[in-house]
């Protein structure tokens, strides 16, 4: 029997779902054993689910338990604290392990290209998620929300999800894991209406049924959409475009046939609308918004064209939306049109024993749970080459292979964060979270995070 | 709330959502599968995936299918909560409804 040691480089969804496959598979092989060290920059691991999903979607993050489960498997190690790129290379990783799986995710965004975007209050849905999520990266961000108009550019999931954070009762959201820095800036609810604008139609908008229907359940707010932007759309063109589309029309319908009620905070979605110029005095004051027609493209996809018509809006705060999207991995090949690693069947392109998982293998689309069906693809190639080649035991590494590599991490950043470590930091946020009925009060800067995990 | 597997699952078990499912609560029975109310996460990812349209959010059930929330619920009376369908396999729990729908299989292609 030759056990394998496993690196897995992140620890959000794909990196969790990859180390269960890892264990499930040697559960049930009498000829190998796994042994699997996940190493995270952060102090912290869960990765989107702890920093990218709502606040005020507890019962998805609630997916947490079954990262826990591995977590607590007894072959199972966490290493957090530990950057690629400065602590330790990729070739080191690929020469002392016997595979590494890179979960890096896409930690950044697509620009809108658009003359006055770098305008402070002009910022990223990457960032401000990060930001009310208590992202360490994102402590100093602090967006001016004392304006009275955002606008929103996206019609995916995300832009929902900020759309909603930035109108929904703050008392609501003093109840769930939310930054407190954000709770404080959102507090006074000088936000009254969001401008959600997709560049198509609305049988192209990528939302979920559930988030779009979640919006016109929020307290003391009301979804605008003009009904004119549905009038085009027959029964027939929504059922041919799909269930999801079909699904979210019939949502849309019912938002534009209520009334507004005086003094409730609006959301609007505006279709077919780009944005195509923010300006202000050295800061985001206005926004020129360019409307849009749908044609064919060649391939016969609906593509948005510019009509030419303008409108400018007054606006202090503009949240892009439009893509997650993939950075360079020091050491690893990059597609740069993309923003992934290239990669055959997860196996990186040129490597021997380098594999991805999620995003970064496949870009920034699906689900929480659409990784779990990726990272069990590349295994199956991982054990496929492992079974298949001819591994020579790393030569630095003898008997007690498990120990040479922690110390071999902790030579390299001896302020690692082991399991013990975070749940230190796990218990310390729960408590403080208890008093206040929340499930947690994140802790958001780096040194107080590795204090509390150190004991 | 959650999501529900409705009748055009009957003989098909195309399985692809319990592949993609990240907590396991989708469970075998002997003529369709079915979603734990109380496990689901509302993640979403089972209804795209369902080659015949199977997965609908309990809101979204189409008027025809309705009875389908308390059919998945009633597959688990027994069941409870396992916490995982992995581990149980195929059970014979199908509610009565579905035990009593005709046979599907000699239909397909």
């Amino acid at each position: 029997m030759r056990q394998y040691c496993v690196a897995i480089v992140g620890s959000g969804p794909s990196g969790f779902f990859a180390a269960a496959s890892l264990l499930k598979a040697a559960d049930a092989s009498d000829r190998i054993e796994v042994a699997v060290d996940m190493l995270e920059m952060l102090p912290t691991p869960w990765g989107l689910v702890r920093c990218g999903v709502a606040p005020d979607h507890p019962k998805i993050k609630s997916v947490s338990q079954q990262f826990e489960k591995t977590a607590a498997d007894r072959r199972f190690r966490f290493f957090g604290n530990i950057k690629l790129g400065e602590h330790i290379e990729a070739a080191e990783l690929a020469e002392r392990y016997d595979a590494v799986i890179y979960a890096v995710g896409a930690q950044s965004d697509h620009c809108l290209n658009i003359p006055g975007e770098q305008l402070p209050g002009s910022v990223a849905a990457v960032d401000f998620v990060g930001w009310y999520n208590a992202h360490p990266h994102f402590e100093q961000m602090s967006p001016d929300l004392s304006g009275a108009r955002a606008v929103v550019v996206g019609n995916g999931n995300v832009a929902v999800d900020v759309a909603r954070m930035l109108v929904t009762d703050p008392d609501v959201l003093a109840l769930t894991d939310i930054a407190d820095h954000a709770l404080a800036s959102l507090r006074p609810c000088s936000v009254e209406e969001v401008l959600l604008i997709g560049r198509r139609g609305a049988l192209q908008s990528a939302f979920t049924t559930l988030e779009l229907r979640e919006l016109g359940a929020l307290k003391g707010v009301d979804v605008v959409v003009d009904p004119a932007q549905l009038e085009g759309i027959s029964d027939d063109d929504a059922a041919a475009a799909g269930k999801i589309a079909k699904q979210n029309i019939k949502v849309l319908r019912d938002y534009a046939s209520r009334a507004p009620r005086p003094g409730h905070r609006r959301i609007v979605l505006r279709f077919l609308t780009s944005p195509i110029e923010i300006n202000g005095d050295g800061k985001v004051e206005s926004i020129v918004l360019g409307r849009n027609e749908l044609v064919s493209d060649d391939s016969g996809r609906m593509v948005a064209k510019d009509t030419g018509a303008r409108e400018e809006l007054p606006v202090q705060l503009v949240v892009r939306s439009v893509g997650y999207r993939g950075v360079p991995t020091p050491g690893l090949p990059f597609d740069e049109k993309r923003g992934t690693i290239p990669h055959t069947a997860g196996r990186v392109a040129g490597s021997r024993n380098e594999y991805v998982v999620g995003w970064i293998k496949r870009g920034p689309t699906g689900v929480i749970g659409t990784n779990k069906k990726d990272s069990q693809d590349t295994v199956d190639t991982l054990l496929n080459d492992l079974a298949g080649a001819w591994h020579p035991e790393p030569a630095a590494f003898g008997g007690d292979r498990a120990d040479k590599l922690a110390q071999w991490l902790t030579s390299r950043q001896p302020e690692l964060i082991t399991a013990a470590h975070w749940q230190a930091i796990d218990r310390f946020e729960r408590e403080a979270g208890e008093p206040h009925r929340r499930p947690r009060v994140k802790v958001t800067s780096l040194s107080e995070l590795l204090r509390i995990g150190h004991g | 709330m959650t999501y529900v597997i409705a009748e055009s699952c009957v003989d098909i078990k195309d399985k692809a959502c319990i592949e993609e499912c990240p907590v396991d609560c989708i469970y075998e029975g002997a003529r369709m599968l079915y979603i734990h109310p109380d496990e689901c996460v509302d993640c979403g990812a089972c209804e795209p995936v369902c080659p015949v349209e199977s997965i609908y959010y309990e809101d979204d059930l189409p008027s025809e299918f309705s009875e389908y929330t308390q059919i998945n619920a009633d597959f688990f009376a027994d069941l409870g909560s396992p916490g995982g369908a992995a581990k149980i396999g195929t059970t014979e729990n199908d509610p009565i409804a579905v035990k009593n729908l005709e046979s599907r299989a000699q239909a397909l292609p």
